[in-house]
């Protein structure tokens, strides 16, 4: 328990750093804020003014007292296109994000995982070769790329797909928000129309996303399993007269899940980056599409807080995944 | 495999550098006949290379010029690829958009190859708060979700291409620094850097002229390893309408612009440009493999 403190108290230092980066992106801003704020007509006075009232004027250190204190009381400053709040802006579309994201990875995990033990039990067979392809055309694929493909095949030629706009139909009402995940949302009201109706608009970009994903989970489990099948406590249980798939799942497969989790950590960054390429594509109302709406509306506040939820976000993410390793492996509690 | 051989060879030669060179292309020679993967990304490398350098020449079409009475073709004789919502080719604007692209790739892995390898060698051969500061850094940076910096940082510092190469190399810093601070490690202590130590060298000395030139076939692997996601990176950014701006013909853009065809139809503004870039990220990724598989085969995955 202390241990699980301590790797807590670790990764301040963590969220420090990445609250120092985001708070140093908003000073280097093309030009100046304040002559953007003041707009073309100001005059050299009311720009001064403005700088004054941004508190712009100030040094560096009590500007990053201020911005710390603003983030302290959930203040990450006012979208200019939207005149919301951004901290509203970005709860309100957070599970919208979670849902897709969670979703792909999910799939992946579903896939990778027995495909890379399959693989590795059966080295050099089909699988195998499946498997490496995969593995190497999947970390090639721009996600835009393969969402637009899957939207042309499964929408316009196959029509099994509905219109990629969306979470749900224009038409439809969004289950009365709980967690906000419409999937569990409508299944908890036991609306199955709708929860039909989600998962059919999710199918695609979850999908998209879990194609990308899958490549480095599926290529990781197979090199893990590998290294593992060929360690002595295979054979010993081999030559006990253990069942194969005993053996593989029970023994080797519980082993060869530590890297696999390790690797989800960088397979999470690669997602939440692909997530804002794959919302774009289709039209999902998630933080991603709302921070690429600011970004060419040049509305600042709105990239700079999603920037900074999605490392903290991203953080908090590994802070999980170190814990479960901890729990997969014995070995890690006590290292620390 | 070459382990086995070169001792042989150098006692039987009587030149050991010469003999040991002609081997090293053995070994390649060997690699690429066993593995005609690797053979078959290098001449694809070779075509992206052409395309690259003379784009505007081998280009049928002028890649800006409109002819709005032919717009929305599909693929045909006079159009391989089609035309797009101007009019304008699309088989000329692939061609000349590998110049940008890889251009951008290129210029991002230089940048981070010297800053990112300069400060892992600094780091693994000093120590001490020279190794701290560069391992924060490089903690702070994979702290964020890589393509979301990168994108912060293109919109902080402005919608520019040279931005875009910066962000680009930023994001890939960690990796490097990485690398490079391991391999330093396990050579800092070698016989040879003790010997020209010895004979009165100094540090920054040893460091460019002893350690430097023994990791650089790792830093190369990686090298062509990264290109392929610093290509990814810089069209994904691009799609999302940083960086790079139309007319410019780039891949990530035209994907971009033809993503409000697909779901009419018309799939070949999009699939051509996007297919180039997903094949030429697969070219750097397989031709990554192959060289590490040259240079480090235990590594083999």
């Amino acid at each position: 328990m202390r241990a699980v403190l301590m790797r807590l108290a670790g990764a301040v230092p963590t969220i420090f750093g990445v609250v120092v980066v985001t708070f140093l992106l908003t000073r280097v801003l093309p030009g100046d804020t304040a002559t953007y704020f003041a707009g073309p007509a100001a005059t050299a006075e009311s720009i001064a003014q403005i700088k004054a009232s941004l508190g712009l004027d100030q040094p560096l250190p009590v500007q990053f007292w201020r911005y710390l204190v603003a983030l302290g009381h959930g203040d990450l400053g006012m979208s200019l296109t939207t005149g919301q709040p951004v901290l509203k802006e970005l709860v309100t579309r957070l599970p919208a994000s979670a849902e897709l994201t969670l979703c792909g990875l999910f799939l992946a995990i579903g896939i990778a995982l027995p495909l890379g033990v399959l693989a590795a039990v059966r080295q050099g067979s089909i699988i195998d070769h499946a498997c490496r392809i995969i593995s190497t055309a999947g970390v090639s694929l721009p996600v835009f790329f393969t969402g637009l493909l899957l939207v042309y095949v499964f929408y316009f030629v196959l029509g099994w797909a509905p219109a990629p706009l969306g979470r749900l139909d224009t038409f439809a009402t969004p289950p009365r928000p709980l967690t906000g995940a419409f999937l569990i949302d409508s299944l908890a009201i036991g609306d199955f129309e709708t929860f039909r109706a989600t998962a059919s608009q999710l199918a695609l970009p979850a999908i998209t996303l879990a194609l990308f994903a899958l490549a480095p989970i599926a290529r990781i489990t197979r090199a893990s399993m590998l290294a593992v099948l060929g360690s002595e406590f295979i054979r010993t249980a081999r030559a006990s007269g253990l069942s194969g798939p005993k053996v593989v799942v029970t023994y080797a497969l519980r082993n060869a899940l530590l890297p696999v989790v390790t690797v989800l950590g960088m397979v999470f960054s690669f997602l939440l980056g692909a997530n804002v390429l794959v919302e774009k594509v289709f039209a999902w109302p998630g933080i991603g599409s709302f921070a690429v709406e600011a970004l060419i509306a040049s509305d600042f506040a709105p990239v700079q807080g999603f920037v900074l939820t999605m490392a903290i976000l991203y953080v908090l993410l590994n802070l999980g995944i170190d814990l479960l390793n901890r729990a997969i492996d014995p070995r890690a509690r006590r290292a620390a | 495999m070459s382990a086995t051989t070169e001792p042989a060879a150098a006692v039987a030669a009587p030149s050991p550098v010469v003999r040991q060179k002609s081997s090293t292309w053995r070994h390649i020679r060997y690699v690429l006949s066993e593995n005609p993967v690797t053979l078959f990304a290098a001449v694809l490398f070779l075509c992206f290379a052409a395309m690259a350098i003379f784009g505007p020449a081998v280009a049928p079409y002028d890649p800006l010029a409109s002819d709005t009475i032919r717009a929305l073709e599909g693929p045909s004789r006079a159009h391989w690829f089609g035309t797009d919502q101007l009019g304008r080719d699309i088989l000329s604007r692939v061609i000349v958009a590998a110049r940008i692209d890889l251009g951008i790739a290129v210029a991002s892995v230089a940048l981070v190859f010297a800053a990112g390898g300069l400060a892992g060698l600094a780091a693994g051969f000093f120590g001490g708060w020279v190794d701290a500061v560069v391992g924060r850094i490089a903690d702070t940076i994979m702290a964020f979700p890589l393509f979301v910096l990168a994108m912060g940082i293109v919109a902080a510092l402005g919608n520019t291409i040279p931005n875009i190469v910066l962000a680009t190399a930023i994001i890939n810093f960690p990796l490097y620094a990485r690398v490079a601070r391991a391999e330093t490690i396990t050579r800092r202590e070698a016989g040879f850097v003790d010997a020209a130590r010895l004979s009165g060298h100094r540090d920054g000395v040893l460091l460019l002229t002893q350690v430097l030139p023994n990791i650089m076939p790792i830093m190369v692997v990686q090298m062509s390893l990264t290109m392929g996601y610093a290509i990814l990176n810089a069209a994904g950014l691009s799609f999302i309408g940083l960086g790079v701006r139309p007319p410019t013909a780039e891949w990530g853009i035209m994907v971009a612009e033809g993503a409000s065809f697909i779901v009419s139809g018309e799939w070949w503004i999009a699939l051509f440009p996007g297919a180039t870039l997903m094949l030429a990220v697969f070219c750097f990724n397989l031709l990554g493999d192959g060289l590490r598989d040259i240079v480090d085969p235990r590594r083999r995955t």
